[in-house]
């Protein structure tokens, strides 16, 4: 451990005597910090892992639809058919603090709520697979939606608790270390100093005594 | 703070064309430089979830890790058409590497 650069003097102790109470205060609280953020963390994480083992699942499952659509039908006809589409999504974004991380909260807004009026085209000239991957899809949209904020969140909340964990460490094993060896250093010095000063006192009064009253 | 914004899915044409019927902004696109500059695009115009198909994030994926630690926007990686490649919950995975420093998921 290295021993901060400073002058051994009664100034210096009480400053530094302060300055490792807040640090090891500090060093507390952020700790605490840390195991929280640490806590949510893994409930995010395992409820993203489901929600993505989820929505892959519905994904792969309408795209198979989309892959029997596609050779069914032309190119251009399918285009035609998701070309103009009659439901439209929007996203209000409010935020949620969470230890001081500010994650995004998504509520979806669609034009129209029903959920059955989504096809934006005629039945007649389109694949029955073509219902089936946009109704598979509209069905885990919500899931996705979800999904968004809770990657967003781990991704945050990850960069935060990874932070958290240095600021941590870098008190726990060099400052609050460094200051404690400072004071010690600065008291013993002190001590010294006034060891020394008593000493020399009395070698002073015994050589004064000794011219004065040639004392022996 | 409240403010309404836009969803887009980024991708090859037979994987994303399905989201258009659900009201997202579909861009089809299968080249880097591309995606990347789009991606920079929609993030700076009030598009606050891209989901982009594993084949496509991983021809950009530069811009995607620059967007990692902004609040907005959220992007998420989606299996495209061949099948899934795992990407997307590898990045699950690093993120637990991060903030745990070993990947205790498995």
């Amino acid at each position: 451990m290295a021993r901060l650069n400073v002058n051994p003097t009664r100034m210096e102790l009480s400053k530094l005597k302060k300055k490792l109470v807040s640090a090891q205060r500090g060093h507390k609280l952020l700790k605490d910090k840390r195991d929280e953020l640490m806590r949510q963390f893994m409930i995010l994480i395992k409820e993203d892992r489901q929600l993505r083992t989820e929505v892959e699942a519905a994904i792969a499952e309408a795209d198979r639809y989309m892959a029997v659509a596609g050779s069914v039908m032309q190119r251009e006809a399918l285009e035609t058919a998701l070309m103009l589409p009659k439901q439209e999504v929007e996203l209000e974004v409010g935020e949620k603090n969470v230890m001081s991380v500010y994650i995004p909260v998504f509520s979806p807004k669609y034009r129209t709520s029903d959920t059955s009026d989504i096809y934006s085209y005629g039945t007649a000239f389109t694949s029955a697979d073509l219902d089936g991957a946009v109704s598979a899809l509209s069905e885990v949209f919500p899931k996705m939606i979800r999904l968004a904020e809770v990657e967003k969140a781990c991704q945050l909340m990850a960069d935060e608790i990874e932070k958290t964990r240095r600021r941590v460490n870098a008190l726990e094993h060099i400052m609050i270390p460094d200051y404690q060896e400072t004071i010690k250093y600065i008291t013993m010095k002190l001590s010294e100093n006034e060891r020394s000063t008593t000493t020399s006192l009395m070698k002073v009064k015994d050589m004064v005594l000794k011219q004065s009253h040639n004392f022996t | 703070m409240s403010e309404t914004y836009k969803v887009a899915a980024i991708g090859d044409t037979a994987s994303v064309s399905g989201f258009a019927a659900l009201g997202l902004s579909v861009f089809c696109e299968t080249d880097g430089a591309k995606i990347s500059k789009l991606i920079n695009r929609l993030a700076a115009n009030d598009f606050a979830v891209i989901y982009i198909t594993e084949p496509a994030a991983a021809l950009a994926a530069d811009t995607i890790k620059k967007y990692r630690s902004s609040r907005l926007p959220s992007i998420v990686l989606i299996p495209a058409i061949e099948g899934n490649t795992g990407d997307g919950m590898r990045a699950l995975h690093e993120a637990v590497e991060k903030a745990v420093g070993s990947d205790i998921l498995n």
